[in-house]
């Protein structure tokens, strides 16, 4: 990329110490985001990455806390920033949509209080500017009438339009990047679908940076740029989506693709990962996937790098696939 | 089963995974998450002992303070510290008759806690039993039956307890009578609300689906599932229920003078204050604060423990 | 088998109603206008499902597709029309009859949370049913558990476990294994693997898929992924705002749907194979059930809606053998 990045994460690290070990939950965690990008960060649960997402805007709680690394936003390190300074970035320079919108809309206040007060928290201008640019925000992902949907209270919206209003929200103050937590899981598809294309068409117009983190390799696959996959609170495969997602190197990120169901004969078994998820209190030395891997040896008790496998794309694996294999049985490569 | 023995798919890996050998009861898990706050542990500790003393007071008091044999009216009002004629100690000094006081708290709080034990377990079977019933009936019968339980707990309970005793006059049964209806309400209305959010969830469905009775759902698989708030509650309440029995006794319209509870022990003793003999109304109030803050303590704890929102 | 189906539905309607309480009837004495509200959750749905047949049931929220799944599994009583087991209206059936036929017809639920009791061991949510009903005898139950355990694929050692002990994926088995211990003939899948994580999910697919195999079960798969339906079913049904709008065998249905509403939701399905593709929405929202639009309950979202469609509800009708579609575009 010959674009600067906006965001860069490095060797980012989250543990909960909780009272039965400590949790690695995110545990060196590295990589970097281009304006205008979209990054799909995939994962199931227990993988990271939702405290991934929590960690880049310094709302972890007791008892987690991030231990090292380094977030970098336009070039000014967040790590270490004390509450204060974090309330001045959050909602101005990095904004989060939540699966629950409920988590950025308070119940009992108007939509209009709500985001006046979200702008003049950050910037001194008129109540009447603050005004407009809400309405303005709130057209542009796409609600309609939005003089009167102004004035109403969030549990008179249904819950793809209160998504909306937490995306407008999370618009007002024109951010760097924008970290979206499975924004559109709980929704229906028509629903999802409509969110979806208003999030691209907002990427696309106004160069916003953003962090899609989900467990759907196919909303990935038709919205971002590039793709990390997350197992365990590491990175184990990055790259332009279209290369991931056509050509996995690593085991998980193949046999994800593999067991989604569109991609076997109908009515045959599925392929499927055996086992599941390590407890992240209890992690197996080496690589974390090896119990699960079929390509598991005596070398993967040793935790592999992540490392470049092109110009691109990056893996932790010791017996990565070659990029040409078809990603599932029956695929074309 | 050859080919379709799952033992032959990968699948059964799944359940060779991470889980801890020892079985993990939720009695173990209760345990251990109560033995968080080091307080709530010094509280329950407190309490035991409590208990221990109400159970055998008999036997560790130094005097029998109702045998009107052990006591002397030569040894009344005594401040604490002092020796009898006898030589025995009063390390709490007398009372107005004479007695030990020391001995006299051991028999006041057997009393105190068994009128509010026993009418706490009392209450928590009928509160149940009618919150379940409007629970589960719905419609018309639920409203009547919490309709009275608004009314009852509309109602002051020393006002209801004081009514009661007016008609029922003084002694052990007719105090716990009181207790209980003026605490019942709260258990019913505790049941009724976690029967209803368990009934709508699908384990429920489930045992229906599974053809299994309404009577085997109810008590199985419903009420097992009600039980933690109703703990919580019962600790609470039985505080509640030994600070009333102590008000009424207090106001002379609760236990009869041959079984003093606390309460009577400091109405006793009240009528000293003035003249400077503190100890006699004083410690038995101390020993009614005690135990009364270790319940609630612990209840406390249990309510922060037992709270599925606050489960981590 | 003869062509008597395993199940069938004529005209099934579920209505919840939010009944007035004093409250608002005293309101309405003073002259308020408080009204009853009444959901009409499902609305006349027939169908049928032949014996070994795996029926995928979709559509979005609201659609009712869980409560007519309620309705098959006998957890709720029809409001209107009649439900046939094997040819026998089950609204005449007597005690034992019914308690039979409700036993043969089992659901797996969607939250692998609530759906098993917390406070039960492994062994006593598994071995009470079939001890209640006699299937098996108090001395039996282990042995029985054991064996319903290694069914799904968990080892018999868990039996005196809690759930809370298990993943998501285990509880999700430990609910089907509670499901086949009374031995049904059909299983009505709510959302059954929604929950699940992406690759537990293709577990317990295998599984669902191995059991009707080995035991030759019947299955009304409900769910909102058409890409898990479209490989489990022989056949799918569509639900939009408590009616079926299109029926069809699902090699059909995903070669080429016929109702607007089918075509939107099949072209709306993220594909893991699409990059970067542009998402054209269907407009609106979906409408509340509590006052849905009159006459196509799709209209106010369709591309295709017309005058008629504003004022008559389209009757279901066949428009190729197996296929049935609910749309006044067919009537040419």
């Amino acid at each position: 990329m010959s674009k600067s990045p906006v965001l860069e994460v490095n060797d980012l690290k989250t543990h909960f110490f909780t009272k039965a070990g400590v949790a690695r939950a995110v545990d060196g965690v590295s990589f970097s985001l281009a304006r205008g990008e979209v990054l799909g960060l995939v994962g199931e649960s227990g993988s990271g990455k939702t405290v991934t997402g929590f960690s880049l805007m310094g709302l972890v709680d007791a008892p987690g806390k991030v231990v090292g690394g380094s977030i970098r936003l336009a070039g000014e390190e967040l790590v270490g920033k004390s509450e204060h300074d974090w309330r001045s970035l959050r909602g101005r320079k990095i904004a989060m949509i939540f699966q629950d919108p409920m988590m950025t809309l308070n119940p009992v206040l108007r939509v209009d209080t709500q985001m006046i007060e979200a702008i003049r928290a950050h910037e001194h201008v008129s109540e009447e500017a603050a005004r407009e640019r809400a309405r303005a925000a709130l057209a542009r992902v796409g609600i309609p009438s939005p003089d009167e949907r102004l004035v109403a209270y969030p549990h008179q919206f249904s819950g793809g339009m209160r998504q909306r209003v937490a995306i407008a929200i999370a618009l007002l103050n024109e951010p760097e990047v924008i970290v979206a937590d499975e924004p559109t899981t709980a929704l229906d598809v028509t629903i999802q679908a409509q969110i979806l294309y208003e999030v691209q068409k907002l990427c696309a117009e106004t160069g916003l940076a953003m962090i899609w983190i989900t467990h759907d390799l196919a909303v990935v696959g038709g919205l971002a740029d590039r793709v990390a996959v997350m197992y365990a609170g590491r990175i184990v495969e990055e790259g332009p989506v279209g290369e991931v997602l056509d050509g996995p190197l690593h085991p998980y990120t193949r046999g994800l693709i593999g067991s989604v169901p569109s991609h076997n004969q109908r009515g045959k078994r599925l392929t499927q990962i055996p086992g599941m998820a390590p407890s992240l209190l209890a992690l197996p030395p080496g690589c974390s996937f090896a119990a699960r891997c079929p390509r598991a040896d005596a070398a993967c008790t040793e935790m592999p790098e992540l490392v470049s496998a092109s110009d691109r794309r990056a893996v932790r694996c010791h017996h990565p696939h070659r990029p040409d294999e078809p990603a599932y049985e029956g695929g074309s490569a | 089963m050859s080919a379709s023995d799952p033992l032959d798919t990968p699948t059964v890996t799944e359940t060779t995974a991470a889980l801890p050998a020892k079985v993990d009861t939720p009695l173990r898990r209760f345990l251990s998450d109560y033995a968080d706050s080091p307080l709530a542990v010094v509280a329950a500790a407190v309490l035991f002992l409590i208990i221990l003393i109400a159970i055998f007071a008999p036997w560790i008091s130094p005097q029998d303070p109702y045998d009107l044999a052990t006591v002397s009216i030569f040894d009344a009002r005594m401040p604490p510290g002092s020796y009898a004629m006898d030589g025995t100690p009063f390390l709490l000094g007398t009372d107005g008759a004479g007695r030990d006081l020391l001995s006299a708290i051991f028999y006041g709080l057997r009393i105190s806690l068994s009128v509010g034990v026993a009418s706490g377990i009392i209450a928590i079977i009928v509160g149940m039993s009618v919150g379940l019933a409007a629970a589960y009936a719905g419609g018309r019968t639920e409203n009547l039956i919490m309709r009275v339980v608004d009314l009852q707990l509309s109602l002051p309970a020393v006002l209801i307890a004081l009514i009661l005793l007016a008609i029922l006059g003084k002694g052990v049964d007719k105090i716990i009578i009181a207790l209980v209806v003026a605490q019942w309400a709260y258990y019913a209305r505790t049941v009724r609300a976690s029967a209803l959010v368990e009934r709508r969830r699908e384990y429920v469905e489930a045992a229906a689906c599974l053809g299994l009775g309404h009577a085997r759902i109810i008590f199985r698989h419903i009420l097992p599932n009600c039980i933690a708030p109703l703990i919580v509650v019962g600790t609470v309440q039985t505080a509640h229920a030994i600070a009333l029995e102590a008000t009424l006794s207090f106001l002379g319209v609760g236990l009869p003078p041959t079984e003093p509870s606390l309460g009577l022990l400091i109405a006793n003793g009240f009528d000293y204050m003035l003249s400077g003999k503190y100890w006699i109304a004083v410690f038995p109030g101390v020993a009614l604060l005690i135990t009364i803050v270790s319940i609630n303590m612990v209840g406390d704890q249990l309510r922060d423990v037992l709270n599925p929102r606050l489960q981590k | 088998m003869s062509k008597q189906p395993l199940m069938r539905l004529e005209g099934v309607s579920k209505r919840f109603a939010k009944r007035l309480d004093t409250a608002e009837k005293i309101v309405n004495l003073i002259g308020g206008d408080r009204r009853e509200e009444v959901v009409h959750a499902v609305d006349r749905v027939s169908m049928e499902i032949a014996d070994g047949e795996v029926v995928g049931l979709v559509g979005e929220s609201g659609c009712g597709k869980s409560t007519l799944g309620r309705v098959v599994a006998g957890v709720h009583a029809a409001s209107d029309g009649k439900v046939y087991w094997r040819g026998k209206d089950v609204s005449t059936l007597s005690g034992a009859e019914r308690r039979d036929a409700l036993l043969k017809i089992q659901m797996i639920f969607q939250d692998p949370m609530s759906s098993l009791n917390p406070r039960m061991r492994v062994r006593d949510i598994i071995g009470e049913a079939p001890r209640v009903h006699g299937l098996i005898s108090a001395g039996e139950v282990d042995d029985y558990v054991d064996k319903m355990l290694l069914r799904v694929g968990l080892d018999p050692g868990f039996r005196m476990r809690y759930p809370h002990q298990f993943s998501g994926g285990q509880r999700q088995r430990i609910g089907i294994a509670r499901a086949l211990a009374v031995e049904p003939d059909f299983l009505v899948c709510d959302e059954s693997i929604a929950a699940l994580d992406v690759s537990i999910q293709a577990q317990v697919l295998n599984l669902f898929m191995d059991l009707r195999e080995d035991l030759g079960l019947t299955y009304l798969f409900i769910s909102h992924d058409l890409g898990v339906v479209e490989h489990l079913s022989d056949r799918v049904v569509i639900m939009y705002l408590g009616r079926v709008v299109e029926v069809a065998p699902t090699e059909e249905l995903f070669a080429g749907p016929n109702h607007p509403y089918a075509q939107a939701l099949l072209d709306e399905v993220p594909r893991i194979d699409t990059r970067k593709r542009v998402f054209q929405p269907i407009k609106g929202e979906i409408p509340s059930p509590i006052n849905p639009p009159k006459g196509c309950h799709f209209h106010p979202r369709c591309p295709h809606a017309f005058a008629r469609c504003r004022e008559e509800a389209p009757a279901l009708r066949e428009i190729a053998p197996g296929r049935l579609s609910a749309c006044h575009l067919n009537d040419g």
